[in-house]
Order: structure tokens, then C-alpha cells, then sequence
């Protein structure tokens, strides 16, 4: 009789434990997402904040281009407004913000002098290098979105998500078709 | 991910057990021939071990890096390398940026150590900055990461101090064996009963002796050739482009330069096999790291980047139905799409600006002073030009220091 009470004891501390293990990774994962959310925000800011430098450095060498330097201007202004908007929202004005870059990019092609200066290759090398850093935030923030909601649809942890009240995560999608592409800078 | 990092973990795990067991076996063992009391003999192997392991844990990073002479740079040393390295931090979910260390060699090499990610290191040889374009230098770098990451560095160290103390073992073993044993079994074998447990537990001893050496040797070898798998798979899925980490290789490959500083013990943390012969395809159980153009074709094979599409790439190359990762796992990843190269300035000008960027590097990194001259030209000096004037000797003025 004591053997059995025991057995079910045991029984009942493995699924406590199995139950705690799982409610933690749950947990774990859940705050990766955010963190890795944050640091997206932290790579879009960093862009912003390169983004008078680079104006500055432009002015002086494309002195007809006041259309491309303003549309720049106010997409960064506009992107940084929508700092507290959601996911999807976000992506589009910052998407934005690429391809206007994109654009002044490609317009620089026709200054030799600002192509040839020591200071502009280092700024595209900046640029470049800015943009690969929020597509990797971005993609390692879908990748950690993509583990939680694993983890919250898959038997068994769903069970535990679905009472714990864990909801699935958002992915932060790229909606405007330009903005999938990287600054390209061609020296030829 | 978690999963996929836990599994092949688990194995890595259970395989080093295995070595644990082996030492305790031989330690057991040889306590037994030799004094008689086999958890003696355990006890002397325990206390090897820790004292290997702490010497090797508290000063491994330094011993490395000290040998092969890396030296290590700031950010704005060498721009491209710190935004690379800064780039796979992020998409591999680092907390914390590396030191980066670059060494003075032309030969193709990098490596990772640091026994835990917040103490993480990634070194580079200034020839690979110069031969390789970004999307290839990304690859290497993600895979180095990924050693970090994986914790690869703890477990090779762990795998390397059990191997040396059972080497260190055997070897002493053999010793008192050849010297001292012939007398040991003149005066035991008096006992009379005893003697024929005697030469069983002689015999046991010598075959543990010779078998365990090979064995750990053999497990070290396939655990860190899965280690290397393992975060060839990992930088695929970091950078979404295996193509790059393939070419890389490829160009690592071809170069025909042995890095100077390379070593019997340090070999296995390097991203490519620095003592490997020209040629060598098939010697599989005797390498640290698994055949390059296996590598290269397992990443050129994958249709996603996702952890489930290198298995299946593994399976496809390797004609293998071993399991890289255990289905429950994969089918946790789900496919990940590959994106396209990154556009790039003409090879033979990315190429010069490449050497320049890394020769710049390099004067601040050994901190030589910078003059320019009026007639254009840079003049280096070393740190230790002492004179107050040096000549330009192109245009022969005479510039201040």
C-alpha cells in the first residue's frame, strides 16, 4: 500500500518538475523576444543618429540635390516619431527610410570627387554595415519569435502556454519591396 | 535553436563521460596493480585532472593568444572586421562583443576561444582580411561565433585536459611498469593465492594502457569534428548565406601558406586544420577537423539555412543516413530562407583597398606614428624612432616629428 502512495509521489514531483522546467523556457524565450526587439530599435536608432553626418558630408559635394537630401531628411524625421508604433507599422516608415537612402546612394554615383574622398568610403562602409546590422536584429528577432511560438503550439508545452496565457509572437515583416534591398555602392 | 544546440550537446556530453569513464577505469586500475587499492588509484587520477583543469581554465585564453602572437585592435583600427564581427554578435544573439585580435601572418586562419560568451575572443590572420570579400570574411567570422556560442571552446578544453591526464597516466604507468614492476611481482606473488588476481589485474592494467591513449584520442577527435559541423551549420543559419562561409573555405584551401605559429595542441581551435597535407581527402578518424571540400559541398548542397536543411544536405553529401540532428529538433526549425550576395566594387579594387585597410591596421595596432608629408606622402614611424626629424624620401623634405 505505502509502495504505491509512493510511486504516485514520485509520479506527481516529475510532472512538477517537468511542469517548472517547461513554464522557464517558456519564460526564457518569451524574453528573448522582447530583448531581441529592443535591440532592433537600438540598430534603427544608431541608423537615425548616422544620418545627419552623412547629409553633412553630402551638402557640399551635391549642391543640385536638395530634393534627394530633404526626402531624407523627413523620412527620418517621420521614422523617428513612430519609435512607439507597432511591429508592422514600423517596418513600413522605416522601410521608407531605406530606400530613400537607397536613392541618395545611387545619386552619389555621379560625383567622382565625393566618391573618390577616404571619407565617404568609410561612411558607406558604415552605411552598409548599418543596414546589415538591423536586417540581423531583425532576423534574429524573427528567429527568436519563431522558437517562443514553437514552443508555445507544440505538444507538450502548449498545454502549459495555453494556462500560463503565453500568446504567440509577431513577426516583423518586410512590406515595402525596395527596402529588401541593400544600399548597393558600385565603384565602376 | 535551443534544441538543436542541446542535442548535439547531449551527445557531445555523453562522449566525454565516456573519456571520464575511461580515466577512472585506467586510474582504477593501475591503483589496483600498483598499491593494491583501486580507489587509490582513482583518487591520484582525480587530482591530476583538477590540477590540469585549473591550470588549463584560468590561463588557456592567454596561452593562446600569446603563441600566435595575435594582437588585439579597437574599433576603429579596422572598421570593416569590427562591423563584421559586430553583425554576427547580433544575428547570433551574443550579449557581449568579443575582443577582436588580429595576427601578423599571411596564411588563411581564424579562431575563437573563450570559455564563456562573456569572455569571448575571435582571432583573424591579416591574410585572410586581405584575400577575402565581406560576404566570405562574415562566413568564417559567424563560424568562429558560433564556437563561442555553442560553448565548443569549454567542451574542447574539457575533452583536451581528460586526454592529456589519461595520456599523463598511461605514460607514467609504463614507466614504473618497465622499471619498477618486475620487482613488485616478485614480492606480491609470495602471497601465493593472490597471484593469479595478480596477473589478471596486470593484464587489465596493460590493455587499459595501451587501449585508453587511442580511445580518448579517437572520442576527442570525433567530438570536435562535430563541434566543427556543428558551426558550419551555425553560420549558415547566422548569415543566411552558406555560399560565403563555402567560397571562403575554398580560398583557405588554395592558399598554399602554413600559418607560422600553429601547433600540435593549438590546432584544433584554428577554422581549418593548420597541418593538413595537400591533397589529404580521406583520413577522417585521424583529423580535428572534417575534409574542406566535404564542408564546402554539405553548405553548397543546402536549399534553406536553417539547422534541418544542413542535416539534409549532410545526409545528401555524406550518402548517410546518420542523423546530424535528432528529427525532433529539426522538425522544430522549420525551413529558413537563404538571401542573395551582398553587391560588391570589382574584386582586384576591392582587393587593393582590402590591403591597405589591413596594413593600416596594423602600423596602429603596433602603434607607429603616422606623418604625412607635404608632398603627399604618409611616413610611418616606428615606436621606437626616437630622432626629433625624419627626410621624406620622396620628395627629400625635412619633416618635423
Amino acid at each position: 500500500m505505502t509502495i504505491v502512495i509512493w510511486v504516485i509521489i514520485g509520479i506527481v514531483v516529475i510532472l512538477l518538475i517537468a511542469f517548472v522546467a517547461v513554464y522557464n523556457s517558456l519564460v526564457r524565450l518569451r524574453n528573448q523576444v522582447k530583448n531581441a526587439w529592443a535591440q532592433i530599435d537600438v540598430q534603427l536608432k544608431r541608423r537615425h543618429d548616422l544620418i545627419p553626418n552623412l547629409i553633412e558630408m553630402v551638402k557640399g559635394y551635391m549642391k543640385y540635390e536638395r530634393e534627394t537630401l530633404e526626402a531624407i531628411t523627413k523620412a527620418r524625421t517621420v521614422a523617428q516619431q513612430a519609435t512607439s508604433a507597432g511591429p508592422g507599422e514600423r517596418a513600413k516608415v522605416e522601410g521608407e527610410l531605406s530606400s530613400a537612402l537607397t536613392r541618395l546612394l545611387a545619386v552619389a554615383e555621379r560625383y567622382p570627387d565625393l566618391k573618390a574622398s577616404q571619407n565617404f568610403l568609410s561612411l558607406q562602409e558604415e552605411l552598409a554595415s548599418t543596414e546589415n546590422k538591423i536586417s540581423f536584429s531583425r532576423q534574429f528577432y524573427n528567429d527568436s519569435v519563431m522558437q517562443y511560438n514553437n514552443q508555445t503550439q507544440m505538444f507538450p508545452s502548449n498545454v502549459i502556454a495555453g494556462m500560463a496565457g503565453f500568446k504567440q509572437g509577431e513577426f516583423f515583416e518586410v512590406t515595402v519591396a525596395e527596402e529588401k534591398e541593400v544600399p548597393k555602392v558600385s565603384l565602376t | 535553436m535551443w534544441q538543436q544546440i542541446r542535442s548535439n550537446q547531449t551527445r557531445s556530453v555523453f562522449l566525454v563521460i565516456g573519456m571520464g569513464l575511461l580515466l577512472a577505469l585506467l586510474g582504477y586500475f593501475l591503483g589496483l596493480y600498483f598499491f593494491g587499492s583501486g580507489t587509490g588509484g582513482l583518487f591520484i587520477a582525480l587530482i591530476i585532472w583538477a590540477i590540469m583543469s585549473l591550470v588549463g581554465y584560468f590561463q588557456g585564453d592567454n596561452i593562446l593568444l600569446s603563441v600566435s602572437r595575435a594582437k588585439k585592435i579597437a574599433p576603429d583600427d579596422h572598421p570593416r572586421l569590427y562591423n563584421v564581427v559586430e553583425e554576427m554578435k547580433i544575428a547570433s544573439g551574443l550579449n557581449k562583443m568579443p575582443d577582436i585580435y588580429i595576427m601578423d601572418d599571411p596564411a588563411l586562419n581564424a579562431f575563437a576561444t573563450g570559455r564563456d560568451p562573456k569572455r569571448a575572443t575571435v582571432a583573424v590572420t591579416s591574410g585572410l582580411l586581405q584575400k577575402l570579400n565581406r560576404d566570405e570574411l562574415q562566413g568564417v567570422v559567424g563560424h568562429e561565433m558560433a564556437h563561442v556560442k555553442n560553448r565548443d571552446v569549454l567542451l574542447m578544453a574539457m575533452c583536451a585536459v581528460l586526454l592529456g591526464t589519461i595520456v599523463v597516466l598511461a605514460w607514467y604507468a609504463s614507466r614504473f611498469l618497465i622499471f619498477g614492476g618486475m620487482g613488485r611481482t616478485r614480492r606480491s606473488s609470495s602471497s601465493g593465492g593472490g597471484s593469479m588476481g595478480q596477473i589478471i589485474i596486470l593484464a587489465v592494467a596493460i590493455i587499459l594502457m595501451i587501449l585508453a591513449p587511442i580511445l580518448a584520442q579517437l572520442i576527442y577527435l570525433a567530438v570536435s569534428r562535430r563541434r566543427e559541423y556543428l558551426a558550419d551549420a551555425s553560420s549558415a543559419l547566422y548569415t543566411r548565406y552558406p555560399e560565403g562561409l563555402a567560397s571562403a573555405l575554398e580560398k583557405i584551401a588554395a592558399s598554399t601558406d602554413r600559418l607560422k605559429s600553429a601547433n600540435k595542441a593549438t590546432a584544433p581551435m584554428y577554422i581549418i586544420n593548420p597541418f593538413r597535407k595537400q591533397g589529404m581527402s580521406a583520413d577522417n578518424l585521424t583529423s580535428t577537423h572534417p575534409p574542406i571540400s566535404e564542408r564546402i559541398r554539405i553548405l553548397r548542397a543546402m536549399a534553406g539555412a536553417s539547422y534541418e536543411d544542413y542535416s539534409i544536405a549532410y545526409q545528401q553529401v555524406l550518402h548517410t543516413d546518420k542523423v546530424f540532428i535528432p528529427a525532433a529538433a529539426a522538425a522544430a526549425a522549420g525551413t529558413v530562407a537563404l538571401r542573395t550576395a551582398q553587391p560588391e566594387a570589382p574584386e582586384k579594387l576591392e582587393e587593393v583597398q582590402r590591403a591597405r585597410e589591413t596594413t593600416n591596421a596594423l602600423w596602429n595596432v603596433h602603434k607607429y606614428k603616422t606623418i604625412t608629408c607635404a608632398c603627399g606622402t604618409k611616413l610611418r614611424l616606428p615606436p621606437t624612432y626616437k630622432l626629433p626629424e625624419v627626410k621624406c624620401p620622396h620628395c627629400g623634405r625635412i619633416n618635423p616629428v
